[in-house]
């Protein structure tokens, strides 16, 4: 930089009106980092504003605090399977054989100050995590905040959520208490259980036979290392393309596709995201001040034996665990002198397929739809009904198998069989979405309907009129401009039509857009026309 | 603001290329009128310099209780210690430093908003959105640069080079992935999950304590978990446990079914079973006396002990393995054999 340019940039500087120090700071600083460029470009960004948008947040500022208390456990967490007696605060316990990781989990809760507090802290805040993403991804879901050009980013918030979860059992695991140690005793079956490479697979994860004395160590440098660094890079790449795709608004008076419409970063929306970091922060501090989480001094050190009822994993790891326990008896093979472990590959696929259509919706939809203009507006649900619809048959299929991960716990709580109970969820495994699917339909599309209704002939207002032939009529109060525009902006699409191509054929791939294409769209209801509502004055 | 058509399928950044297809999305001819923004409110803070007075007051407040709140965290750090073998102590530690740190972070946080939403400039910014592709002179020169790349390697022309560098890029990993076979010891894991401790004239003995097992101790109806007499001297103890824990039941003779290849695997009713589930191992340690059922809290399977432990519900497909078991001459328990068929949960080569 020449000096004119670096004098120009200082006395620029100082125009904005800084101090003496903050100025000769910033240009000091931008002389060796250009970092005015980024300030400009971003300073003043525009970020749109709304409650459902913080749920990614909420995301973020847990990870601070894991990542903060988790380094401080790493201070104190010896994370190796040696065999110690136990010579800590902990009465119970004392003289009792365990291993390293399990006795200095007990110290960092009874012989450290604060280290109780850090551990509540780094769970009530891996719990929270998972919670705000996958809520986040319910927004994104059904807002289509995922459509053009947001498909990537909805491909990396997945790897994101998976991460998450990865990040949960590999710490869930680290302490080697009981509960723990048989999640992993349950991994070990279930990766014995895959074909071919299964009983390998679990031989060299578990460096042996299981559990053997390597599993925590390494399931220590999956989580404090290797994944951290993974869910770190993926998560700056999230926000770097949130940035360049600037976030999605909801529709609304002077809103459009081409503008964006809120608060600049500075300074407002950093002080109010900044502020919300330290409320979740404080709020997960003040839930680990009152409430345990994980007591693994109640537990006990990790044994292949005893075990205890109505065991729970946390709770995002309770779908997985649900799947396994609605398998109907006796799916196990032995062919050609092997044994097929249906009872644990059927649970697996499925996972598998279900997981696979939430990382691909995005580029299911903009198939059957064809429609490759960017959008910005974040639809609202009942605008998309067969998409919203989808979402709640998702939603309540990972309910049904959520609710198979407890149970023992409902057949306990409620008295009932613990039969019933898994009868009961099977048959709504499969019944519950279907029945889902329809209803949220139904009701997006009444409300679709509603909504076009008030738009034309305005809000009900309550005030009865007696015409003079004796009829009685309600009258009407129309919207003013600013209400109906929220009412009709919205896209909506026709079921495809099949067009032979060129040669005169049809193609099986068009046969089945057109076919999926009807199913999405066929009930469509048309946002209202200024020419309907000319038209609804006069009858 | 929002002085643009806001029909939004009309808009100008979905239809600035015309070569974006716009799909089956109707594009209604005529549409309402984006009305634009709505007129704006003034807050409080900004008609009445009194309230904005009390406003700013209430941030400074806030930031100020969170300055006494951290004081008091360290305060709290060193005036509540723990005290060895004291719980309570724990819990205070745990309580006033948790409290500090909390509200130190919370009245940050709600200083901060409050500031945001009261104070600073109220109201509603626009900026335009551009299409998120590159302009036409950046795509171009973009493809150039490949193109140059290319031209001036020859990575295209040069096939030898081409090959032969995507082979080598291919199997320079697999060394990595040799790599990974020490993670576990050269013994073959198959022959491993064959074999317990279990053996001909192993005594039954207590889990945890170890003592072992008369059969006169064993009185109908009366459960029992069970290790080897050995499980001391393993190696790796654990590893032994997870596949060697028994459960030990009484039955009485005439509740038991027992199939004509087994019937000396009992003494005098009194069973052994694998305690490690079939399904994917968990310990089925829940036993129900009066229908001689055994539940996994894992997963749910059942089995009936009084049929030789098969499936009656659950996921899990066989039967526990039964360890055939006798007495020596002192009247202990003792093993006749390892189990006849591997323990725990199904793997490949099982069969």
């Amino acid at each position: 930089m020449t000096t004119a340019e670096s004098t120009a940039t200082k006395s620029g500087v100082k125009a904005a009106g800084g101090s003496k120090f903050t100025s000769a700071a910033a240009s000091y600083l931008d002389e060796r980092t250009a970092i005015s460029g980024i300030t400009k470009e971003l300073g003043r960004k525009i970020f749109p504003d709304h409650w459902t948008f913080m749920l990614g947040e909420v995301a973020i500022y847990s990870l601070i605090a894991i990542l903060l208390s988790g380094t401080f456990l790493t201070l104190f967490f010896d994370p190796t399977m040696t065999e110690v007696h136990y010579d800590g605060s902990y009465v119970p316990f004392k003289g009792v054989e365990m291993s390293a990781a399990y006795s200095s989990t007990l110290n960092i809760s009874f012989d450290i100050r604060g280290g109780l507090l850090m551990r509540q802290v780094h769970h009530w805040a891996a719990l929270l995590f998972v919670a705000a993403i996958g809520l986040h991804m319910l927004r994104v879901f059904f807002n289509g905040a995922f459509r053009k050009p947001r498909e990537l980013n909805w491909v990396i918030g997945f790897v994101l959520f998976i991460l998450a979860m990865g990040e949960g059992f590999t710490g869930y695991s680290l302490p080697d208490d009981l509960l723990s140690g048989n999640g992993l005793r349950i991994i070990d079956g279930m990766v014995k259980g895959i074909p071919l490479v299964g009983t390998w697979v679990s031989y060299l994860l578990f460096g042996g036979e299981f559990p053997g004395g390597v599993i925590v160590p390494r399931l220590y440098s999956l989580h404090i290392l290797l994944l951290p660094a993974i869910l770190v890079a993926a998560l700056g790449l999230h926000l770097l393309l949130m940035v360049i795709n600037k976030h999605t608004q909801y529709g609304g008076p002077g809103r459009t596709n081409d503008n964006v419409v809120g608060v600049p970063v500075m300074p407002n929306f950093a002080a109010k995201a900044g502020g919300f970091f330290f409320v979740v922060f404080g709020v997960i501090v003040l839930i680990s001040t009152f409430f345990t989480i994980n007591p693994i001094w109640n537990y006990g050190p990790y044994d292949p034996a005893p075990i205890s009822a109505g065991t729970q994993p946390d709770w995002y790891i309770g779908f997985l665990d649900g799947a396994l326990r609605l398998v109907p008896p006796g799916w196990e093979v032995v062919l050609w002198n092997h044994t097929y472990s249906f009872n644990i590959l059927a649970p697996m696929i499925i996972i598998g397929i279900f997981i696979l259509l939430v990382l691909l919706y995005p580029f299911i939809e903009i198939w059957v739809t064809g429609d490759k203009r960017e959008h910005h507006i974040a639809d609202r649900p009942r605008n998309a009904p067969v998409r919203t619809a989808i979402g709640a048959a998702g939603v309540s299929f990972y309910a049904v198998l959520w609710a198979a991960g407890g149970s023992d716990v409902i057949a306990t709580h409620f008295h009932l069989t613990i039969e019933a109970v898994t009868h009961t969820l099977q048959a709504l495994l499969i019944l519950a979405p279907i029945i889902a699917f329809w209803i949220t339909k139904r009701v997006c599309i009444s409300l679709q309907k509603k909504d076009r209704e008030v738009a034309l002939h305005g809000y009900e207002s309550g005030r009865m009129v007696r015409l003079p032939g004796g009829q009685y009529h309600e009258v009407h109060q129309p919207l003013d401009d600013y209400e109906r525009w929220r009412l009709v902006d919205y896209h909506d699409y026709k079921p495809l039509m099949i067009r032979p191509g060129a040669d005169g054929k049809i193609k099986f791939s068009q046969r089945l857009r057109a076919v999926v294409s009807r199913w999405f769209f066929e009930d469509r209801i048309s946002p209202a026309t200024p020419k309907e509502l000319e038209q609804g004055g006069h009858h | 603001m929002a002085k643009k058509d806001g029909g939004s399928a009309e808009s100008e950044l979905a239809t600035k290329d015309g070569a974006v297809s716009a799909g089956t999305a109707v594009i209604a001819a005529e549409v309402f009128q984006n009305p634009g923004m709505p007129p704006h409110h003034p807050r409080a803070t900004d008609q009445d310099p009194k309230k904005e007075k009390a406003a700013a007051r209430r941030v400074g407040g806030l930031f100020l209780l969170s300055v006494a709140s951290s004081i008091f965290a360290i305060v709290a750090y060193v005036i509540f210690p723990i005290t060895p073998g004291n719980l309570s102590s724990v819990r205070l530690n745990n309580l006033f430093l948790g409290v500090g740190i909390s509200l130190a972070l919370l009245s940050i946080g709600i200083g901060a908003i409050y500031w945001a939403k009261n104070l600073m400039k109220d109201g509603e910014w626009t900026e335009p959105r551009h299409p998120t592709r590159g302009s036409e002179e950046t795509r171009a020169a973009a493809a150039e640069v490949f193109k140059l790349g290319n031209e001036e390697s020859g990575f295209g022309r040069r096939t030898l080079i081409r090959r032969s560098l995507i082979g080598a890029l291919v199997v320079a990993p697999l060394p990595a992935v040799v790599m990974l076979r020490d993670l576990a010891p050269a013994a073959d894991p198959v022959a491993l999950l064959n074999k317990t401790m279990w053996a001909k004239g192993v005594r039954l003995s207590r889990d945890p304590d170890g003592t072992p097992i008369k059969a006169s101790d064993v009185t109908i109806g009366s459960v029992f978990h069970v290790i080897p007499d050995n499980l001391g001297d393993a190696e790796s103890r654990l590893d032994e446990k997870a596949k060697a824990a028994v459960i030990l039941m009484r039955l009485d003779p005439q509740d038991l079914h027992v199939s004509e290849e087994r019937k000396d695997w009992n003494y005098q009713g009194i069973v052994a079973y694998s305690k490690i589930c079939t399904h994917v191992g968990c310990p089925v340690a829940l036993a129900e006396q009066h229908t001689h059922h055994l539940l996994c809290p894992c997963h749910q399977s059942q089995f009936d002990i009084s049929h030789e432990a098969k499936v009656i519900f659950g996921p899990a497909k066989r039967p526990l393995p039964q360890l055939p078991i006798t007495v020596d001459d002192e009247g202990y328990l003792i093993a006749q054999s390892d189990f006849t068929e591997p323990v725990g949960p199904s793997f490949w080569e099982r069969a």
